[in-house]
């Protein structure tokens, strides 16, 4: 990926891919966004676990559109006192979101959500309509 | 770009080259120390645990958190993604001499763990008035 200064000089937003590049990299180490999550799949159901911790259900907010799930919520930054020192600071704080797509149309009223000891879990059913349909067969 | 290490639960053990025989996988939580004036405030984040499942215990000056997770069964489903593991936590930390370790406190909510460390009386910072020889 070596660019010639005249590359540079004609087009400089190349410069800035470049390093959106590399700092996504860097970034997706982690190989996801916060927060983690596992699905698990059943034909028509989905479960969603999440590990969410220090986070008040109250600023949880699960959102539904189509086969898309979104959670997003904040867990509140602690901001540095006056006459304390930090020896460790590796907890994550600030806002979060998260979207997860399904390979199925969710029925949002049918979603359940529930939150315990940190963990996020949420129960999304397939639209009924969309769900298959068994035909029976007459024999005449 | 400390933000990597926090995207991904650490796996205990791995980094110092421990090698374990248990079934479980084991987690290092991520925690946040903070020194006040009068006493030492941890916070371990435990996701999964409660005030049931975790343990505290102070040997020496060895203070052992670990906590216990049961993994999650989802009876005839297949995971479909897969971003965490599911296991145990365990982390160990030095104390100083100063901690008065017959007043720590330890509570869990939402999954964290928090431990206050109050102090010990000789450890605390001391203003000594100054008197001017008159």
């Amino acid at each position: 990926m070596t660019t010639t200064y005249v590359e540079r000089i004609l087009n400089p937003w190349q410069e800035f891919d470049r390093m959106d590049r590399m700092f996504n990299r860097v970034a997706r180490r982690g190989n996801c966004e916060f927060p983690a999550v596992n699905v698990w799949i059943n034909g028509g159901n989905a479960e969603i676990s999440s590990e969410v911790s220090g986070v008040d259900p109250e600023k949880l907010d699960i959102s539904v559109s189509g086969n898309i799930v979104t959670l997003s919520g904040t867990r509140p930054v602690d901001e540095k006192k006056e006459g304390e020192f930090r020896h460790r600071h590796e907890i994550r704080r600030g806002d979060f979101s998260k979207s997860v797509q399904l390979p199925f149309n969710i029925d949002a009223d049918k979603v359940h959500a529930s939150y315990k000891n940190g963990v996020l879990h949420v129960s999304l059913p397939q639209l009924e309509a969309e769900q298959p349909k068994k035909i029976e067969i007459k024999s005449e | 770009m400390t933000d990597t290490r926090e995207m991904k639960k650490r796996e205990e053990g791995l980094e110092k080259g421990v090698e374990r025989t248990r079934a479980k996988r084991v987690y290092t939580p991520a925690v946040d120390i903070i020194e006040k004036k009068d006493y030492i405030m941890l916070l371990a984040d435990m996701p999964g645990v409660d005030e049931k499942s975790v343990k505290v215990t102070l040997e020496k000056d060895v203070l052992t958190i670990r906590g216990n997770v049961e993994p999650e069964v989802h009876d005839s489903h297949r995971l479909a993604i897969h971003e965490y593991g599911i296991g145990d936590y365990e982390r160990t930390f030095t104390l100083s001499n100063e901690i008065d370790r017959e007043h720590i406190k330890a509570s869990v909510s939402d999954g964290v763990l928090r431990l206050t460390l109050p102090k010990a009386e000789t450890a605390r910072t001391r203003h000594i008035p100054i008197t001017g020889t008159a």
